[in-house]
């Protein structure tokens, strides 16, 4: 089936089998590998893209459903050759290790920040359920989510 | 001129990659023609194999070919059990890399389909019809250690592994004899799914013109990657190429060599063409190596006036269908060794019963076999308080080693290195304002709510280790660590490590490490990790080993570096080389500071070499082996505050505190990052995680839908402390500190829970700590 579809600003059109999920789509037809795969049932997060400008777990939808969409990966996310708000905080506070959660993690939290500026602690841990790591804690992480919440309620 | 940066909580270098998505993991890398591998896993836990019809799967599109235990023959060894614990009287079961005859897990390879895509691949594995004849299986290691219980392995009698009781039994009957009191438990450490985040993966490519195999796979040390693979293989070891690129975490679940890496490898050799595997979730969940798993019968004997006397414990460890790489020296070595703790316990004694079952390998899970030491040692002291109705805080203070500087040795045989565990018990005490909590804790029953504190010391063997130890305690292979520092003609640095770090920021800390000892600032020193071509030997990355092996190892070859630089200096500068001083990455001559080589000059006069002093070899480099005098044994206090809804069962995790001490911090951000991901973890095992098997030996935890991974809402923000107590025997007093989140938090906050469900008559329940499991035990305390 032919699929159409804006990814990080470039327009693709390609012939895929019916039931590719979108997360192997972006990962072996357009060698987008910065989405990760890190359980099969939705959990993990690892996979978190925009879809639309809205958060989505890329293993959730097959390719063909995204038709006509735009997406962005986590290698689109920064502008102008600048880092996004939210990687920065990431390197800054530690906010990741193996780094294998960290482009979902980053993904879910600039769309989350970004339509909840000046969100509590609290609200910031509890929307991160939806994404799991393993090596941080959970601490530095948050810590990273919360300065850009910050700096975004202060702008 | 440079800035100082050890002590530095400055920002990882590998992250601008890793926040990018720019990292190559192994799933990442791609080279034309690959074929897929998808695996035939048994069903069931326990199975006779009596066909396998492959010739559907073989007809469908894209499929190259399917193979079976047959098929290999002998063209793959069986996976080796590299930690033979001695006078034990193990057994080593054969371990082919596709079941022959028999399944022994839900999981168990039974066949392979290489198929031109990954779906295909799978779709075909499916239609491989298998016919079983169904064997009554056993999870419970302890029931599988009972007479009658279903044989896993003809030659493995009784299923009994390995029987392992290094101490003196009748010294310690006697101290339990005379003891005023003896307090006891069963405890169970439940199985653990190790989780990395990043599941397995393997792709092997051959060229048969070279004879060179080059395995990408998920490895902690992949140095011993190469070493198995080539034996299992046949091939020798300088044509086998191991390179394990970014790795999403391990937490010891990506050491051992598993079956998947052998079969990537032999079909890539059989077919000429690379061959990928990666596994899904839920594969990872059945046959990833599993944590833990130990019933333990445990006691300890005390005195009326709370000194405690002795511990013992006898402890079925269930292995699983096979013995994973290091598995017998988990619940032995890393186990038994650890029962001393942080008190002056005189008398141990540990018989760990290794025990086949038919749940999926055990093996190395972060803290191996030191977090179910701890645990048992914490869990009893609070018993033994219990029984004396004494403060749990006074009975450890009580019992505390007082500070040591430069050795200290315990009834476990082992020499502690140094310690001040009053001064991190103290300190933890203070942050958490114990004197009051007791108060609060009073005040709070009474309006009918639960708190509870729990308080654990801890001290930990890592670092591993001296060699000479490695092989007296039958670990086939060596403990030591080899590192190169070289310096470009431009003055920029390649450090070379025969470790393998996948995650806990070793490349910004080992740079950190050079920068201090030569100068170089951190920005101008690169890394360079996991691949056997291009680094040397190394044992790998597990056991909180490689800042305290890799490290010395770094700062030894960066030491020599300096010398030949203060000679080569002190020779461009026509000075006595007594007369150079250095400071900063320059080396000066005494009393005219305007004459000066900055260590970037010194390394380009090395590589030109039209200058040396008589006798010096040209270029700048040095290599270092580092074999470690002793292990390192870092130590702490780590308290937990939680409350508990006695209606519901519910537990909060309101505070935690953790003081560490692994010595001088070379990233205090990184340490600090170690111990949140530590605490969470093992935190998680007392509070959610826990495999479940059903009678039958299915895993019912299979996804991550039903195994309770620890999620962000469930913690608060960390209270972290520090005490600072270097290493007497390392070159930069470092200690390990990978390990101690996990070893010292599980019975924290149990205990903790614990505590607070004292006053409702709750004595025991087994981990995890649900609200079910909570509710329950307060239902039936109260009926």
């Amino acid at each position: 089936m032919q699929v159409s579809m804006t990814v990080n600003g470039v327009a693709h059109e390609v012939d895929v089998d019916p039931r590719t999920l979108l997360v192997h789509f972006l990962r072996e037809a357009l060698d987008l590998t910065g989405t990760k795969i890190g359980c099969d049932t939705s959990q993990c997060g690892a996979c978190t893209v925009h879809l639309d400008g809205k958060v989505l777990k890329s293993c959730t939808l097959l390719a063909v459903q995204a038709d006509g969409c735009e997406v962005t990966t986590i290698e689109g996310l920064a502008e102008g050759g600048e880092h996004h708000p939210m990687q920065t905080a990431f390197w800054e506070n530690h906010g990741l290790q193996c780094g294998y959660c960290t482009p979902g993690m980053i993904m879910a939290s600039a769309a989350f920040v970004r339509d909840n500026p000046g969100a509590s602690e609290n609200e910031i841990r509890h929307y991160l359920e939806g994404n799991i790591c393993r090596c941080t804690g959970y601490h530095n992480i948050v810590k990273a989510v919360k300065q850009v919440a910050d700096s975004a309620a202060g702008a | 001129m440079t800035t100082r940066i050890f002590g530095s909580g400055i920002k990882r270098r590998e992250d601008p990659r890793l926040i990018t998505g720019e990292a190559r993991y192994t799933d990442d890398i791609k080279l034309p023609g690959v074929l897929h591998m998808a695996v035939v896993r048994s069903p069931y836990a326990h199975a006779n194999i009596v066909s396998i019809d492959s010739s559907a799967a073989e007809a469908m599109d894209g499929v190259v070919a399917v193979y079976t235990s047959e098929d290999i023959g002998d063209g793959l060894a069986g996976l080796p059990t590299a930690w033979l614990i001695p006078d034990s009287d193990l057994k080593t079961p054969e371990h082919p890399a596709l079941a022959k005859g028999k399944a022994r897990y839900v999981g168990d390879g039974v066949a392979i389909v290489l198929a031109d895509d990954r779906y295909r691949a799978q779709d075909a594995a499916d239609a491989v019809v298998v016919e079983y004849e169904e064997l009554p299986a056993v999870i419970d290691p302890e029931e599988a250690a009972q007479d009658g219980a279903p044989l896993i392995h003809d030659d493995v009698e009784g299923n009994i592994a390995f029987r392992w009781a290094p101490f003196d039994k009748e010294a310690s009957d006697a101290v339990f004899a005379a003891a005023d009191v003896v307090v006891s438990e069963r405890i169970l450490q439940q199985r653990l799914l190790p989780t990395a985040m990043e599941p397995r993966a393997a792709m092997a490519q051959y060229n048969p013109a070279t004879q060179e195999l080059t395995l990408w796979c998920t490895s902690q040390n992949p140095h011993i990657h190469r070493f198995i693979i080539s034996a299992v293989t046949g091939l020798n070891e300088n044509k086998v190429r191991v390179i394990a690129p970014e790795v999403g975490g391990g937490f010891g679940s990506k050491i051992p060599c598993y079956p998947d890496e052998a079969l990537v490898s032999w079909a890539a050799i059989k077919l000429g063409v690379p061959v990928k595997w990666t596994e899904t979730r839920s594969e990872n969940y059945l046959i990833t190596i599993h944590g833990r798993d130990h019933v333990q019968h445990v006691e300890m004997a005390a005195s009326n006036d709370g000194k405690l006397l002795g511990v013992r414990a006898t402890v079925y460890a269930g292995m699983g269908g096979y013995l994973s790489t290091a598995a017998p020296g988990i619940p032995t070595i890393l186990h038994g060794l650890l029962y001393v703790g942080p008190y002056t316990i005189d008398s141990i004694y540990c018989e760990s019963i290794g025990v086949m079952t038919n749940g999926t390998p055990t093996d190395a899970y972060r803290g191996a076999g030191r977090p179910e030491a701890t645990f048992l040692l914490e869990r009893m002291v609070d018993n033994v308080a219990r029984a004396l109705d004494m403060d749990p805080v006074e009975l450890r203070r009580k019992n505390l080693i007082p500070a040591f500087e430069d050795g200290y040795d315990v009834a476990a045989g082992l020499t502690y290195d140094s310690g001040d565990y009053p001064a991190a018990f103290e300190k933890a005490l203070d942050m958490a304002g114990y004197s009051d909590f007791r108060q609060a804790q009073a005040d709070a029953q009474a309006q009918g709510r639960y708190l509870g504190i729990g308080v654990t010391a801890y001290t930990e063997m890592c670092g591993l280790g001296p060699s000479q130890v490695a092989g007296a305690v039958g670990f086939q292979g060596g403990l030591w660590e080899s590192a190169t520092v070289r310096v470009t003609p431009t003055g920029k640095v390649q450090a070379l490590i025969g470790a393998s770090p996948h995650g806990q920021g070793s490349e910004t800390t080992l740079a950190q490490i050079i920068s201090e000892e030569l100068g170089f600032p951190v920005e101008d020193i690169e890394v360079v990790h996991g691949d056997t071509t291009e680094t040397p030997m190394g044992w790998g990355t597990y056991g909180s080993r490689t800042t305290p092996v890799t490290g010395a190892a770094l700062a030894h070859a960066s030491r020599k570096l300096k010398e030949k630089a203060r000679v080569l200096a002190a020779h461009l500068m026509e000075a006595n080389v007594a007369d150079i001083e250095y400071a900063d990455g320059s080396f000066s001559v005494k009393g005219s500071p305007d004459q000066a080589q900055s260590i970037q000059d010194v390394a380009l006069m090395a590589h030109l070499a039209w200058n040396m002093p008589e006798g010096m070899d040209p270029g700048f480099e040095e290599s270092q082996f580092y074999d470690p005098p002793n292990f390192v044994y870092p130590f702490g206090t780590h308290i937990a505050i939680v409350e508990v809804d006695a209606e519901t069962g519910e537990i909060e995790l309101q505070r935690y505190i953790a003081v560490d001490d692994c010595g001088p911090q070379i990233n205090p951000e990184v340490v600090a990052g170690q111990i949140h991901g530590g605490v969470v973890q093992g935190a998680a095992q007392a509070l959610c995680e826990g495999v479940i098997y059903s009678d039958d030996g299915q895993l019912l935890t299979g996804t991550m839908q039903d195994y309770c991974m620890p999620k962000a809402d469930m913690f608060p923000n960390f209270e972290l402390g520090e005490t600072v107590t270097p290493s007497p025997h390392h070159p930069i007093g470092v200690k390990g500190v990978g390990e101690t989140g996990t070893i010292a938090s599980t019975p924290t906050v149990y205990n903790a829970v614990l505590d607070a469900l004292a006053p409702l008559g709750v004595k025991q329940i087994d981990m995890p700590l649900t609200s079910a499991k909570v509710w329950g035990a307060i239902q039936a305390a109260r009926s």
